[in-house]
Parts: C-alpha cells; sequence; structure tokens
C-alpha cells in the first residue's frame, strides 16, 4: 500500500499583477492541506501575496524528446527573433 | 486592594505567559513533525506565539515600572509566578493530542484577541489586532486537522478521542475571572470572558459537528492559572526554557 500523500506544485505570486512562478513542490493529503502548507513552506518570509496549489499528476508536461521538434525549428528561423524589443523569458535577447 | 496598574500587570502576565508556554510546547516538535511540511507549520505557530509573548511581557514589563524587560520576566520568573493557562502547558503527546490543544486555544484566542481590539487601553487593543491575524491562521489550521482526524481512520480518530479525555478538563480554566478581570472588565480594559465562553463554545460546537464527534459533557473542570497553580507539567518546562538565562545571565548571542 502507498501511504505516500500525493505530491503538488505551489506557484507564488510576489505582487497582484505579477505573473505566478513556480516555488517548489509538497506532500499534503488533499487540497486545502496542500494551501496551507504552501503557505508554511513557501511564503513564510513574505515572498506571496497569493498561492496556487495544483496535484502534480495534473500537470500536461512536454518531455526531453520532445525538445527537437517542440523548439528547435524556432532557433533558424531568424525573423522570428525581435530585435528591437526584449521579449520576456526568451533564452537569448 | 490592587489598583489598576497592578491589576493591568497581572492580566499582561497571563496574556504573555499563555503564548510564551504555548510556543515553548510547539518548539519541542522542531525537527520532530511527522511530516517536513508540518515541522514547518508547528514552528512557524510557535514562532508567532513567542513573539506575542514578547509583546505583552515587554509591556507587562513598562506597566510594572521595576525595569525588568520581557527576558527578565520570562527567565527568572518561578512557577508559581506564572499565569499561563493551565491547557498551554499539557504534554505533545501526539500529533493529535498536539493539534486538539492547538485547536481549543486558537479558538478561545480568536474570540478573545477580536473583543481585546475593543480595550480602552491602546497597546492592548493594537497587540491584539495584530495577534489576531496570526491565530486565525493557527484556528483554520487545527480545525482542518481535527476534521481529518475525526472523519478519518479508526486509529486517527482514537487518537483523537484520548486527546479529548486529557484536555477538555483544563478548558473551564481559560474563562474563570477574579477580580483582576472583574475590574478591569469595568474600566473596559479587559474582554468579559462569559461572553467569550459563548461564542468559544459556538465555534468549538461547528467544528466538531464537522469532525463528526460530540461536545464532552459533565467532565470536572481544572482550574488555578489565575493563582499561579499549575499541573506538574509546567516545572520541567520552565526547567529546560530558562536554565541557560539562569546558568549565564545576561549571555547574549
Amino acid at each position: 500500500m502507498n501511504n505516500e500523500w500525493p505530491l503538488w506544485e505551489v506557484f507564488t505570486q510576489k505582487k497582484s499583477g505579477l505573473p505566478f512562478e513556480h516555488a517548489g513542490s509538497l506532500h499534503a493529503p488533499d487540497k486545502e492541506m496542500a494551501l496551507q502548507n504552501a503557505r508554511d513552506v513557501y511564503s513564510r518570509r513574505n515572498e506571496a501575496t497569493c498561492i496556487w496549489v495544483v496535484e502534480t499528476k495534473n500537470i500536461v508536461s512536454s518531455t526531453p524528446e520532445d525538445v527537437g521538434s517542440f523548439f528547435e525549428p524556432s532557433n533558424d528561423k531568424i525573423y522570428r527573433h525581435p530585435n528591437f524589443y526584449k521579449t520576456p523569458g526568451a533564452a537569448f535577447e | 486592594m490592587k489598583n489598576t496598574s497592578e491589576h493591568l500587570f497581572e492580566y499582561c502576565l497571563r496574556l504573555g505567559d499563555t503564548p510564551l508556554i504555548l510556543g515553548q510546547r510547539l518548539a519541542e516538535w522542531c525537527g520532530h513533525g511527522p511530516i517536513l511540511e508540518e515541522d514547518i507549520a508547528m514552528t512557524n505557530i510557535s514562532l508567532d506565539c513567542i513573539g506575542q509573548a514578547r509583546a505583552f511581557l515587554t509591556y507587562a514589563g513598562e506597566i510594572e515600572g521595576k525595569d525588568r524587560t520581557e527576558d527578565d520576566l520570562a527567565y527568572f520568573r518561578n512557577e508559581r509566578e506564572f499565569r499561563n493557562l493551565l491547557i498551554t502547558e499539557q504534554p505533545n503527546e501526539d500529533f493529535a493530542q498536539t493539534m486538539l490543544r492547538q485547536f481549543l486555544i486558537s479558538a478561545f484566542h480568536k474570540h478573545f484577541y477580536s473583543e481585546l481590539m475593543r480595550s480602552a487601553d491602546k497597546t492592548l487593543s493594537a497587540l491584539a489586532e495584530k495577534s489576531l491575524k496570526e491565530v486565525n491562521y493557527h484556528f483554520r489550521h487545527s480545525s482542518e486537522w481535527l476534521k481529518r482526524f475525526g472523519n478519518g481512520t479508526e486509529e486517527s480518530r482514537t487518537r483523537l478521542m484520548n486527546a479529548m479525555d486529557n484536555l477538555w478538563r483544563y478548558t473551564g480554566d481559560m474563562f474563570d475571572m477574579d477580580e483582576t478581570d472583574k475590574h478591569l472588565v469595568e474600566c473596559k480594559i479587559a474582554a468579559d470572558l462569559d461572553k467569550i465562553k459563548t461564542l468559544w463554545n459556538k465555534s468549538v460546537e461547528e467544528v466538531f459537528s464537522e469532525a463528526g464527534i460530540d461536545m464532552p459533557k459533565d467532565v470536572f473542570m481544572m482550574s488555578g492559572s489565575r493563582k499561579g497553580k499549575h499541573t506538574e507539567h509546567l516545572g520541567h518546562i520552565l526547567a529546560e526554557m530558562q536554565s541557560l538565562a539562569r546558568s549565564f545571565p545576561g549571555a547574549s548571542w
């Protein structure tokens, strides 16, 4: 029997209007406890004004094998890369 | 007959000692929590309590006017001079008992601080407002656990009911009113504990019903904290808490 509680991913927002960022993960039996644990583990030092928790199994992620078909095609299309403004989160600017 | 300021000093000791001893008890879980997340939660709550204790004891020292600091009051008073509620010094035992103790006290503090916010004493009112935000979370956290113990497994429920047998008899002590309470209620400084008791009962009953458990009936209530009459546990807590400060008076980090 698996006695481990499910794993949850925690996202915190520093200030209203800012994007939520992944803070880390934790174990909890259900969503209310996950939210409370997230508050205790990831926002003890004023890091957040809002928290999202989502059970890890509900996250759909691309896999390392997808790298080629998903991301590389944009590398050689130079016209897609802006020269005069910054793209948030882009690997190179 | 004590004058108002002597009563107020006594009252502040009660307000400070209760979170101090509870915080010390909770700190015993540090590094021993059932899971990492809960270990952090309990020590967070402990730190909230110690913070409240510091503020009320500092104010007690000011009221007394004998230059005693929060540390003097915390570390250099003896057992009979402590005024913490009896329930705060009861042992952690298992996680169910720790959470039930937390719940019963947080339910009390939630209503107590709400009422104290209306105190004619501006310092007490401000400290109550700050503390209320913290205890609202403690109440939420411990209530959620109670519901899970009650509706969980046979074992979680048994542990909760054992804890109830150990702790319920100390709940009456929270509402005892002596001349200090009565005098300060008349001065509109203190919270009227008869009123708090009604509100406390309602909150506790609500959560108990969600947890599927009954309010205990006809339990003999222990009392004594107002007079500094404690259970055998407080002496041991103080021995641990005060030994460093007493061995090395004035030591600093």
